[in-house]
């Protein structure tokens, strides 16, 4: 039985923040999740989804973010709770929604409708390290930032009452350090909610008329406002009147409540915590700012409270006018990267003047000489993996076309290709959002006006095709584009943990659903497409190389092979036992093998100066025998 | 140890993706809840599993629940799958009275592979460890689980060796209680063999016998 589903309220357990944000919403009745899958956010509809029937709930992997919220919300209007689970960039997706649905409420007997946002400061497995509690302002919507695995249920179960009181969508903003952290949480109990979904006809839910519906949210938002000045996810320890008040949300609260009793800085510094971010409880803030002459902000990503603190200070009569305000607009914190207990130590210590500490210099030095032997550790395809055989693919059709092609990529495991010293040899020349290469390439492929000559092939992934690419494809074919679209089909997202999509046959909660044919989708747009499997370098080489020279409007290549992880897991069998015949190998002169298809599973003996299989790793895929310009690889079939 | 010598206490298990980081903070977070510490785990998931160095920081105090990331200077225990994941961690975390436990069998990093860079030869290597660490073990756990049939269990012989160690207020019978409830009944017996080869490669010396 999952640990989401225990029912014994008081009992204390591990759970990931992710999970307790899950948990949260079940503690608050929830009724509908859906979310599309992306790091750090995956687990809150992934861990639903293992409970969701013995809990009576509905949970799905949506298309895309947009989608899933519009599908979670469409519960809440119909009177249950409903959620919506994404990562930053998914939340970009959302907004065009989630704006109009913050304009228009949520009608007169909604559930509430919580949207969980997690960011990725740090860019750990992420493009970008934005701070999405800015969009929380710009869309008018309420926004809470628990500090904890236990803070992020218990704000997750408020946040519906929240969203319920105010009709309003509620966000909750989650980051990498508590989505991916796991913590000691103490569980409540699990309601058995009972409601009848139904809609209410007699009202129109919708942004229109603007003007009217925007100063209606004015008013609500000051409403809620007042709700959070008053809120126990503020709170204060410290001095009466602090030296210095450190301003925090997140876990920058934990960090800085260790770091001031590391310095033993108890006496002088105080700790204003704060959970509900926007609105900004900003009376609440001044009186602690008219008791200080200094303020430290300390926070995830961006100075969001810092900019806030410093309006509150502006706007506020009581706050002495030669208040000092520290962070990251003082310099006292970085402005990039995520927010560390060494980096609010050092702030403390410049602060306050404090020696660092003395440190060992025979120590230094050994950790300056073992820098020295320190390699970077690079990321890349599993071995065996279809990718790396369709990346040599296309760099073969490429090479041989000669015109200087280049990909234009996208987003899943195949991102890997543009990580410098990763898995791939970097073809992908242009990569950015969800769905971009193939809209990128629908504009090169316009290009030919302006002398553009150069091939350009988007690259995309099958749950990336469902997700984002099907409207740039359809811009494509109907402004006679030319270009191609590689789509490496392995029938997973798996970069994300591979969960199912459209094109698997199955859902979220494991049940069977139709399959949307890509191939039939394509071809009715008229698109000349084109399967192949991409362990057949030759063969897919070539099919690609033709589609190339055919310069007639939008062509597919689909190159089709099941990830490796899940064909291991099915078969638990490698294929063909793999081996290097070292009388043909021809050593380092060559090591074209290890020095550019560089699979995990082939490395370099360096005794013997010849290429190796390595048994432990190599899955038996025997693509690498057609890799070797010398034919000194061999494979045999495994009975 | 039936408690904590210091609060928190700060535990980093290091890797490589795929090694099974993750299930060792695990077992051991929900063993340490249990017992009623307040536990924080951050974990590298996502991108960084594909063949990137992974590493767990795990947090253990009775007074409060602390962020999950640990201080320069603070780290008290490593337990390493990877030797020179072992090195990158004591470089880290600048902690001159750590304890390191370490698999010695490498994973050599990509650039090894396509010849840029040379993985350091093993003496040096450990030698490295020695010097930035207070005490040192070192063991070939992959070698004993392919002895098992299984070399993934590597995993949990270091968890076993950690355990013998003393230096966790967790039994070897805390662990197996964990491992029976996250595995199926033929994985959880690998797994408690696996655990047990780590308890015993220890001869019931405790890390602090083994000061270098």
């Amino acid at each position: 039985m999952s640990v989401l589903s225990r029912t014994t309220a008081g009992s204390r357990v591990l759970l990931m923040g992710n999970e307790a944000i899950a948990r949260g919403a079940l503690e608050a009745g929830v009724r509908f999740a859906a979310g599309y899958p992306g790091t750090p956010a995956s687990e809150i509809i992934g861990s639903l989804a293992e409970v969701a029937k013995e809990r009576g709930v509905y949970v799905e992997w949506s298309v895309n973010e947009k989608v899933g919220s519009e599908a979670a919300a469409a519960a809440s209007l119909a009177g249950l709770r409903g959620l919506s689970a994404m990562k930053n960039a998914g939340l970009s997706v959302a907004l065009d929604f989630l704006l109009h649905l913050s304009y228009s409420g949520l009608g007169n007997q909604c559930g509430g409708f919580v949207v969980a946002v997690c960011d990725d400061p740090q860019g750990h497995s992420s493009g970008d390290e934005t701070d999405s509690r800015w969009l929380a302002k710009w869309a008018d919507i309420p926004l809470l930032e628990p500090d904890s695995p236990q803070e992020a249920k218990d704000m997750t179960t408020w946040a519906f009452q929240v969203s319920e009181e105010f009709k309003s969508p509620c966000f909750l903003r989650s980051y990498t350090r508590l989505s991916h952290a796991s913590g000691t949480v103490t569980l409540g109990e699990l309601p058995q909610p009972d409601t009848k979904a139904h809609f209410d006809t007699s009202q129109i839910i919708s942004p229109y008329l603007a003007k009217a519906k925007h100063a209606d949210l004015e008013v609500r938002l000051d409403k809620v406002r007042e709700l959070f000045e008053s809120s126990s996810f503020n709170w204060y320890q410290g001095p009466e009147g602090p030296e210095l008040l450190i301003v925090c949300s997140g876990s920058a609260s934990r960090f800085s409540l260790e770091a001031v009793e590391q310095l033993g800085l108890e006496k002088s510094v105080g700790i204003l915590k704060l959970g509900t971010l926007w609105p900004f409880p900003k009376k609440l803030v001044a009186q602690h700012l008219a008791k200080t002459d200094r303020v430290l902000v300390v926070e995830e990503v961006d100075p969001f409270i810092e900019s806030h603190v410093k309006e509150t200070a502006f706007d506020s009569g009581s706050v002495p006018q030669t208040l000092e305000i520290y962070g990251k607009g003082s310099g006292h914190l970085p402005l990039v990267g995520e927010t560390t207990p060494d980096a609010i130590l050092e702030a403390l210590s410049t602060i306050f003047n404090l020696a660092s500490p003395v440190s060992d210099p025979s120590y230094s030095e050994k950790i300056q000489e073992a820098e020295e032997m320190l390699i970077p550790r690079g990321l890349t395809w599993c071995a065996g993996c279809p990718h790396r055989a369709s990346f040599w693919v296309m760099r073969e059709a490429t090479r041989r076309d000669g015109r200087d092609g280049f990909l234009a990529g996208d987003i899943g495991c195949y991102t890997l290709d543009v990580f410098p010293g990763g898995g791939g040899n970097q073809q992908t020349k242009a990569l950015h959002a969800m769905g971009s290469g193939m809209g990128l390439a629908s504009g090169f492929g316009k290009l030919g006006q302006f002398g553009f000559t150069q091939p350009t092939i988007a690259v995309c992934g099958d749950s990336t095709f469902y997700h984002a690419a099907i409207p740039a494809l359809v811009n494509a074919v109907y402004s006679g584009s030319n270009m191609i679209m590689v789509l490496l089909d392995n029938n997973s997202t798996a970069m994300t943990g591979f969960q199912p999509h459209p094109g698997t046959g199955f859902n979220a909660t494991g049940d069977p659903a139709p399959v949307v044919d890509v191939e039939k989708l394509c071809q009715s747009l008229g698109c000349k497409i084109v399967v192949s499997d991409p362990f057949d370098i030759e063969g897919s080489a070539k099919k690609l190389r033709l589609l190339m020279k055919k310069e007639d409007g939008v062509r597919i290549l689909i190159l089709r092979r099941v990830c490796e992880l899940i064909r291991m897991r099915e078969e638990k069998k490698h294929p063909y036992k793999v081996w290097v015949d070292t009388e043909k190998c021809r050593g380092e002169k060559c090591a074209f093998c290890t020095r550019m298809y560089k699979c995990p599973g082939l490395v370099w003996d360096r005794e013997v100066g010849k290429a190796q299989i390595l048994e432990a790793v190599c899955p038996g895929c025997g693509v690498c025998v057609d890799i070797c310009p010398f034919g000194a690889i061999h494979r045999e079939k495994t009975p | 140890m039936t408690t904590i010598c210091e609060d928190p206490l700060n535990l980093v298990i290091a890797g490589v993706g795929g090694q099974g980081n993750i299930l060792l903070s695990r077992l051991v977070g929900r063993a340490l809840v249990k017992k009623g510490y307040f536990v924080s785990i951050a974990e590298t998931f996502g991108a960084a599993q594909r063949g990137g160095a992974v590493m767990s920081t795990i947090r253990i105090s009775k007074r409060m629940s602390l962020g999950p990331l640990i201080p320069e200077g603070k780290v008290h225990i490593i337990l390493s799958l990877e030797p020179l994941e072992t090195l990158r961690t004591l470089i880290k975390f600048k902690s001159p009275t750590v304890v390191a436990l370490t698999n010695v069998q490498p994973v050599p990093p990509l650039g090894v592979l396509a010849m840029k860079d040379d993985y350091p030869d093993d003496d040096r290597l450990q030698n490295a460890i020695r010097e930035l660490s207070e005490s040192v073990l070192f063991l070939n756990a992959t070698d004993m689980g392919l002895k098992l049939g299984a070399p993934i269990v590597a995993n949990i012989i270091m968890l076993g060796a950690l355990i013998a160690s003393d230096l966790l207020p967790l039994t070897r019978q805390d662990i197996e209680d964990e491992i029976r409830e996250a595995f199926a009944s033929d994985r959880a017996q690998l797994n408690i063999k696996a655990l047990r080869k780590g308890v015993e490669s220890m001869g019931g010396s405790t890390v602090t016998a083994l000061h270098s």
